[in-house]
Parts: structure tokens; C-alpha cells; sequence
């Protein structure tokens, strides 16, 4: 075991070797560039058997991937923001043809007006897209995901593309002490891509071509949902044999912090999580029963694990680092989706806060656990509210 | 490989066509201009073959170049683009 002192975007670098990637294609994109120089000097030093293919876009790059992955090599890519909704055509290619591409993601925000900072818009765009999507709140945990999601995404019962994300400069560009596992040792976990069909010269036959309304398409996309779902059991059996070799685990779908007989919790995604763990800790000390539950992966989304928290808990605020026009907060949508089947519902409400970057410091979320304690007894006071925001003088 | 589909539980796991459909359709009449190949210039680098987007130029048995499918070339030129030694001209399709 090696410890060194990396920030997010170099455990990025690191994943992808320790996980063998064969080709990697990146554009590159602030906060996001330093991922692929170290992978490129990891190339370009042989310290990495891999084909580095420099594109012009990120659409490109997607579809380099593609091509790569669908040949049976295991491919690598990381992107950002605009870069990210500029593959958003091919996201969508990457999983009808059943490709397990492996991103990053740094989330920033989108433009305009121009902002480089943390925002989690950019890839909960890319929902429906059919990639599984998981949200780190560490550099460690975003090295560790990485290689484990390879193996879901591989698994051939699932054969899907996933991406991890990490909050720009919270994690991109923040040195933390990470453990670089030893190869031999993600070797032992990860085995080589050994797709059940691939493009081949010998074995030739197409990919991804006409199906009409009487045929196969609607079957297909079926399929997708179906190995997404089955994602979900997989994620764990993967999580499980992971912790077993390094000893760290990441709380599956749904990390949950100080939930157990609580009055109140914060649901999120992202490094906004660990802040909410220390207001947690201090809240706790002085008798307020708050906890959190991090939306680690959004796709699959844990639906029956935040059932069983629904159970539990009568307040759930949840704090969106991003907005969905017209609707709410995308998290907020999508938990009171979950929760909706069960006969007694929590209250749930939406805070919306970080956007662009701004800080969520331990004071906003005192507020908002203080909010959601208040609203527990009174009821629920305004179903949204966009936190810390430059509101007129009131007199 | 020929399979029976009956649901979604026999499709492979992914699309793919094992068996091509390409010789069914015959597309070689969208074409406007025809790629005509002068073999005492081809030098056999096979660079066409290699960048022709409708796998049209075949490399010829008796190896003294190349020769096209006119049943699916659709005459785009990329081929007679690429061809380092012109040997490829682009004519009018009458
Ligand atoms: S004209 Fe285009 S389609 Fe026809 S052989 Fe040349 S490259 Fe292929
Ligand atoms: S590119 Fe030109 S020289 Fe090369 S094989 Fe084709 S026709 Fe011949």
C-alpha cells in the first residue's frame, strides 16, 4: 500500500491505471484537464500500456471510446460541463450498444453566465442517458469507485456505462493523503474486459443497426432497464468484495450518517456531504437527533433504500446543487418519487444551495437542519427554498 | 448465427446483427459521380480500401489493385480524395 498525496483529478489518473484502460480518448476541459496530462505522461512514460487518442471535442471522445470499447478494449475517458453535454448524443449510443465505458466527471457548472465551479447541472442532465451515475464525496472514494464500477459495468449480465463524479476544486484540485492500491491487488479483483460479443475481423457481424417498430428496439431498451435494476444488487456484491481487499466501503446506493432515530436528515450528493456530516456530529453533542443520508449513486437510484429511511424518519430536507427549470430540485423530484408509494410520508423540502459554486458552510446547514426541526412540528413552511441567495431588503 | 426470437429473453446482449442485410440492398444508384481506378498508377498502399465508409473497394484477386462495388459505392470521393498516387478519378454517371 503507497499513500500519496493527490487531489481528485489525479485519483482519476490513477483508476484508470490501476484498472489497465487500453484506450483512453479526452478533450480537455477546466476543472478536468489534469486527469488526462498524468494519464498522458503515464502513456507517454510506459508506466501505462494503453492507446492515448487526442480528439477535438468530447464528442469525439465519446465516440473513440465507442469504437475502442466495442472492439473489447476497456476504455477510459473524463470530461466536464459543457464537455460533458457535448457527449450527450453519444452517452446515449454508449448504452444502447451496451458499452461499459468508464468516465469522470468533474461536476461544474454551466454556462453562461462562464463559471468553473462546483454544480452538479451537468451530468444529472444526463439521467436518462442509461450511464450509472455515482457521486464521490472523497478522493479516496472516487479512486476506489472507479475500479469498482468496472467491474459492475463489465459484469455480463449488466453491460452498461457508468461515470463517477467529483465536485469541482472541492475534490478536482484538493490534495488529500489517498492509498494507491497495489496492482496486483485491483488485478486480482478486476479481470481483463472480456465482453460476450465484440467487433472482430474473423467473427464479423454489425452493430447497432435499423430495428423497426415491429421488431427489436422496444425489447432492447427493456433489456437496459432490466440490467440497470439488476445494477443495483450488483453495486453491493462489487462494494462487498472491495472492502474486503482494502477494508473501505462507501454505504452502497445510500450512505447514511446519524440516521437512526432521527427527528430530521439532510439528503445530497457530493462533497456538500461531508460538511453536513460534521454539523451532524456537532448537533448530535447538543441533542438535536439530525442525521444524513448522501445519494451516492443516482442511477440506479436507491429507491428502497430511501423507502426504508422514509419509514424511519419523518423530515427529510433535500439540498440540490442544482435546479431543474420549471420543477424543482432534481433530487427533491426524484426522492418525493420514491417515497410516494409509501402509506405514511415523511415531510419532504427542497433546498437548493451551492449553485455555481457558492460555499454550503456548516452555518447554511445548521440552518437548514434547524429549519427542517422546526417544520417537523409546525409543518412544512415553503416546499423550496433557494438558500443564501441575495434576496431584495425586506422593511 | 441464426437464432429464434421469440422475447426480449433470446435478443443477444446488445444490438448486433449477426447476419448482414447489406446484400439485400442495392444502393449503388444514389450515386452521381463513379470512382474509376487507372491500375498502372495504383500502387497498392490500399489506403482507399482502408478509408472507403461503405466498404467498397475490394482489393482485386489477381493483386493488381483495386476494384469497386458499384452495387453500394454511393461515389462520395473519399477515396479518390485519399489516394496518394490520383489514381482514382471521379466520372460523371451518365
Ligand atoms: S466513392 Fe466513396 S463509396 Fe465509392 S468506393 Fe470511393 S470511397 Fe467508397
Ligand atoms: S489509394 Fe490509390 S494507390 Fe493506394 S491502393 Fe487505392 S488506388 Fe491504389
Amino acid at each position: 500500500m503507497v499513500k500519496k498525496l493527490i487531489n481528485g483529478n489525479y485519483a482519476a489518473s490513477y483508476a484508470s491505471k490501476l484498472a489497465r484502460a487500453q484506450v483512453i480518448a479526452a478533450y480537455p476541459i477546466t476543472p478536468q484537464t489534469n486527469v488526462v496530462e498524468l494519464i498522458a505522461d503515464f502513456v507517454a512514460s510506459g508506466e501505462m500500456k494503453a492507446k492515448y487518442i487526442c480528439v477535438e471535442s468530447e464528442h469525439s471522445a465519446m465516440a473513440a471510446c465507442i469504437a475502442a470499447s466495442a472492439t473489447g478494449a476497456r476504455t477510459f475517458t473524463a470530461t466536464s460541463s459543457q464537455g460533458l453535454l457535448l457527449m450527450h448524443e453519444l452517452l446515449h449510443w454508449a448504452s444502447g450498444a451496451r458499452l461499459p465505458i468508464v468516465m469522470v466527471n468533474v461536476n461544474r457548472a454551466v454556462g453562461p453566465p462562464w463559471s468553473v465551479w462546483a454544480d452538479q447541472t451537468d451530468s444529472i442532465s444526463q439521467r436518462d442517458t442509461g450511464w450509472m451515475q455515482f457521486y464521490s464525496e472523497s478522493t479516496q472514494e472516487l479512486l476506489d469507485t472507479v475500479i469498482m464500477l468496472y467491474k459492475v459495468a463489465e459484469s455480463p449480465d449488466i453491460l452498461l456505462p457508468g461515470f463517477v463524479t467529483e465536485d469541482a476544486f472541492y475534490l478536482s484540485h484538493t490534495y488529500e493523503p489517498v492509498d494507491i492500491p497495489e496492482q496486483a491487488m485491483v488485478d486480482s479483483f478486476l479481470p481483463p474486459f472480456d465482453p460476450p460479443f465484440k467487433l472482430d475481423v474473423d467473427r464479423p457481424h454489425g452493430l447497432g443497426s435499423l430495428s423497426m417498430p415491429h421488431q427489436w428496439y422496444m425489447e432492447m431498451r427493456y433489456n437496459i432497464a432490466e440490467a440497470m435494476d439488476l445494477s443495483r444488487r450488483r453495486i453491493l456484491e462489487v462494494e462487498r468484495e472491495w472492502r474486503e481487499l482494502t477494508g473501505r466501503s462507501y454505504g452502497g446506493l445510500l450512505d447514511e450518517y446519524g440516521t437512526d432515530g432521527a427527528d430530521a436528515i439532510i439528503a445530497c450528493a457530493g462533497t456538500a456531504a461531508s460538511t453536513a456530516r460534521e454539523v451532524v456530529d456537532d448537533m448530535r453533542k447538543v441533542g438535536k437527533r439530525v442525521g444524513l443520508a448522501r445519494i451516492r449513486c443516482l442511477r440506479p437510484f436507491p429507491t428502497e433504500e430511501l423507502r426504508a429511511l422514509g419509514r424511519r424518519v419523518p423530515v427529510i430536507g433535500v439540498m440540490d446543487r442544482c435546479y431543474t427549470f420549471g420543477d424543482g430540485g432534481p433530487l427533491f423530484t426524484e426522492i418525493k418519487s420514491a417515497l410516494y408509494q409509501l402509506r405514511d410520508r415523511p415531510l419532504v423540502k427542497n433546498f437548493v444551495a451551492g449553485v455555481g459554486g457558492r460555499d454550503i458552510t456548516m452555518k447554511t446547514i445548521e440552518k437548514m437542519f434547524e429549519n427542517l426541526l422546526r417544520i417537523g412540528s409546525s409543518g412544512l413552511d415553503r416546499e423550496k427554498e433557494w438558500v443564501d441567495l441575495k434576496r431584495p431588503e425586506v422593511v | 448465427m441464426r437464432r429464434e426470437l421469440r422475447s426480449y429473453k433470446d435478443l443477444p446482449p446488445g444490438p448486433i446483427t449477426f447476419e448482414t442485410t447489406r446484400g439485400f440492398f442495392k444502393t449503388g444508384s444514389w450515386r452521381t459521380f463513379r470512382p474509376v481506378v487507372e491500375l498502372a498508377k495504383c500502387k497498392k498502399c490500399w489506403i482507399c480500401w482502408k478509408f472507403c465508409p461503405d466498404v467498397s473497394v475490394r482489393i482485386r484477386e489477381d493483386g493488381k489493385g483495386v476494384e469497386f462495388d458499384y452495387d453500394h459505392c454511393k461515389g462520395c470521393g473519399i477515396c479518390a480524395n485519399e489516394c496518394p498516387a490520383g489514381a482514382i478519378q471521379m466520372v460523371p454517371e451518365e
